[in-house]
């Protein structure tokens, strides 16, 4: 029997990958995807796997591998799907060579995403078939069968999956890698070159083989029926198949592995041996739309909420209408994420709250900084809107007006799309001040490497793009690198830069607490001296309480020895008790 | 057997994670179909954090719903308090009995609860452990979420030997020794 072992959806799906033989995939980081490269990196002696600097860069990098007749992947969350789909769009029109599958995480009830967008939506408006799996084994095995399809029907295919299949575990069966053949490049500008007249006859081309592929779904082994009481039917896909199966055991059930494009013949069979049909799939109503449109009556977003996940719960009691006698839960305060202790973005804004800023903010751990104690984060947008949304600003109401603002953007997040804001602001003229907070890593998702750290991907040394020198060569000349944690500097600094006419971009280059592995110094509060002005707590450190004497305690297990405490409190009143190596 | 559902609840960063895959692989090597759900991501910084764990002869969602869990590892009070409605009647929660003080409390907008533990035992069978004094006191304050999974242990279905094996899979070799000693701890704790 074959070996099996317990995997991540994530880890399933690079599995699914090496064992379909893939030869080139690139990513940008982004929950709940990340691990896929993460695990593929494993098998780096078999296939190459990159970082790229943005899901777009990463798309065409396997849109090019696909061309020159190899199979190939891109990894990206459901909003990294957006950076891409100007590539997305047009491959779907050109279709394949070497087989090619962008695999997208969608987040339901935003775990760590900015909103909620449904990929089927995209792959629908881009005519792109979705495989969606709903465990891990689906998730290897979809992934394979994706590659298949990909190639018999000439069409890049996209493998959906959720943060919940993400990042569950289940049991996998794994197989042996296959090689197969790297097709031929044969010169081919019709399929090729999409310029208007090539791109009127693909467009033709790919609505023929979406309807031979909606046949094809009608008998593929991954849209199956399970046949038990007619009572209640339900159409429903990936993770929510589950809920469905543990609260309805006796219903019968259409499970779509492919999502789209749908089986019209397949599902008019099912409807119709069923007394009441209901659709049961997250997000939005994708499948129900269109069933309903081939005048099929069915039961879906009526019972069903748009938003969030779905459990086995919600369905007993939106379809079986079962009392639930479950206790309520109890109040208790929230525990939102926060900054680590000795996290050295809490130090920027520190400073930032003292001059009494506005930041526009960006996507990643800095993002926090827009919650109370700190609450200097007036935005978050995008990827890269920090700056274009500080530049429109100025635009808008002049150069005085942002004189109190300032965006912040990390370095992985600058070099995704940041950079091209940032041109924008020295082309059109612009005054602002631009902090780059360089913790020299991809910090949210995971401390992932990318085109400034030096490392690639498969852990090889590289080149580290030169963020100053980059800032420099576009013509800006206020460019001013200070260490986070130096916060005298940095507000003199900070003041400086906002007051001038002229484009700034300070750099505050400090590695994140987490990669620095040097032995850490340790500061305790003596509450003989503490004189309980508060001055210490008001960055928020989460290792920091208060006594029930007004008096600090540094937890001893959190502290990470930044600093920061000591440095602002005036009456010596916090002292280091432990030297590190810094 | 009917599935056996298990969470581990506590705050981003105190091994939650590591924990549900040592009880996932436990699991597994016992025969069963096991299935994880894992939190990843900005809900990790300091966050509230809940982890699943589900086996048995075969096992659908990956996630333990309210009302349903056997048994509830909490790494902290404040989190026991907030999933202790997931337990099923008779379900075992064990407590970590230590604090950490969410921002809303430290910056003094909300109130930490007073008397948890013996508000939780009213309602159910409540395990508590200092678990992080008789880790420091074992030399590494960080291996106390292997004393809260000894105490676990006494209420699933696996022999010493084999939450001893996987410990020895899952945590870094070095730790091995220091891990095996503090789930002792909690395994023979009355």
């Amino acid at each position: 029997m074959a070996e099996k072992v317990i995997m991540l959806g994530n880890e399933a799906i690079a599995r699914g990958a090496y064992e379909a033989g893939v030869k080139v995939s690139a990513a940008y980081p982004g929950t709940p995807s990340t691990e896929v490269s993460e695990n593929l990196v494993q098998y780096k002696d078999s296939l190459y796997c990159e970082w790229a600097p943005n899901e777009k860069v990463a798309t065409e990098v396997a849109i090019g591998a696909s061309i020159s007749g190899v199979r190939a992947m891109a990894a990206m969350k459901h909003v990294g799907l957006n950076v891409a789909s100007d590539p997305l769009y047009t491959v779907s029109y050109m279709g394949v060579n070497g087989g090619l599958v962008l695999v997208v995480a969608d987040d339901p009830g935003l775990y760590s995403s900015q909103n909620e967008q449904d990929t089927r939506m995209v792959a629908r408006a881009a005519c792109v078939p979705v495989l969606e799996p709903s465990d891990s084994q689906e998730a290897k095995d979809y992934m394979k069968l994706a590659f298949t399809l990909s190639e018999q029907f000439d069409r890049p295919f996209i493998l959906r999956t959720t943060t919940r299949l993400a990042h569950s575990q289940g049991m996998v069966e794994l197989c042996d890698r296959e090689e197969p053949e790297i097709k031929p490049y044969v010169k081919n500008i019709q399929k090729t070159v999409m310029m208007p007249g090539m791109a009127k006859e693909r467009h033709k081309e790919i609505e023929k083989r979406n309807l031979e592929l909606a046949e094809a779904a009608d008998t593929m082994p991954v849209n199956t029926v399970e046949m038990n009481d007619t009572k209640i039917g339900v159409i429903t896909s990936g993770i929510p198949y589950q809920y469905v199966k543990e609260a309805l055991p006796k219903a019968s059930v259409l499970k779509l592995g492919m999502v789209n494009p749908l089986p019209e013949k397949l599902i008019r069979e099912f409807a119709s041996k069923v007394e009441t049909l209901y659709i049961i799939e997250e997000l939005n109503p994708v499948i129900e739309e269109q069933v309903k449109s081939w005048g099929i009556p069915a039961i879906g977003k009526e019972i069903f909420t748009i938003q969030g996940e779905y459990s086995a719960n919600m369905i007993r009691k939106a379809i079986l209408h079962e009392e639930l006698n479950l206790m309520a839960p109890a109040e208790v305060p929230n525990r939102p994420p926060i900054l680590c202790p000795g996290c050295p973005h809490r130090s920027v804004y520190y400073v930032l709250k003292k001059l009494k800023l506005h930041a526009a903010g960006d996507i990643g751990c800095y993002t926090l900084g827009a919650v109370a104690p700190l609450s200097v984060v007036d935005t978050c947008i995008c990827m890269g809107a920090s700056i274009s949304s500080l530049h429109g600003m100025e635009k808008a109401r002049g150069k005085e007006y942002i004189k109190d603002w300032v965006a912040v953007i990390g370095d992985s997040t600058f070099l995704h799309t940041g950079v091209n804001s940032l041109m924008n602001m020295v082309y059109n003229q612009a005054t602002g001040t631009v902090m780059i907070l360089d913790n020299s890593t991809t910090g949210m998702t995971g401390h992932q490497d990318h085109a400034a750290t030096g490392n690639t991907l498969q852990g090889d040394p590289t080149w580290a793009i030169d963020i100053p020198g980059l800032c420099r060569a576009m013509g800006i000349k206020n460019v001013i690198e200070v260490n986070a944690f130096d916060i005298a500097r940095l507000e003199q600094v900070v003041k400086e830069e906002v007051a001038k006419d002229e484009i700034s971009v300070i750099i505050t280059k400090t590695p994140c607490v987490l990669l620095d592995k040097s032995k850490k110094p340790l500061y305790r509060a003596i509450s003989e001296k503490c004189k309980k002005c508060g001055m210490c707590m008001k960055p928020g450190c989460p290792a920091m309480t208060r006594n029930a004497d007004g008096t600090i305690h540094i937890d001893d297990t959190m502290c990470t020895g930044c600093g920061l405490c000591e440095n602002l409190c005036k009456f010596n009143a916090i002292e280091m008790v432990k030297a590190g190596d810094r | 057997m009917a599935v056996k559902s298990i969470m581990i609840v506590g705050v981003g960063g105190q091994g939650t994670l590591l924990t549900s895959r040592i009880l996932g692989g436990l699991a597994m090597q016992g025969g069963y179909e096991v299935k994880l759900s894992e939190v990843h991501g900005m809900a990790q910084r300091g966050g509230s954090v809940v982890t699943f764990v589900r086996y048995g002869e075969k096992v659908a969602e990956p996630i333990v719903e309210e009302g349903q869990a056997d048994v509830i590892i909490a790494f902290e009070r404040l989190e026991a308090l907030r999933y202790a409605h997931f337990l099923k009647k008779d379900g075992a929660l064990i407590v970590n009995d230590w604090r950490i003080d969410p921002m809303p409390v430290v910056i003094g907008t909300a109130q930490y609860p007073e008397h948890i533990l013996e508000d939780l035992a009213k309602e159910h069978k409540v395990y508590k452990v200092d678990a992080t004094e008789e880790a420091r006191k074992l030399g590494n304050p960080r291996v106390f979420n292997m004393i809260v999974l000894g105490i676990a242990a006494q209420h699933m279905d696996f022999s010493k030997e084999e939450w001893y094996q996987v410990i020895e899979h899952t945590v870094p070799p070095k730790t091995i020794e220091i891990n095996k000693k503090a789930f002792d701890i909690g395994y023979t704790l009355k």
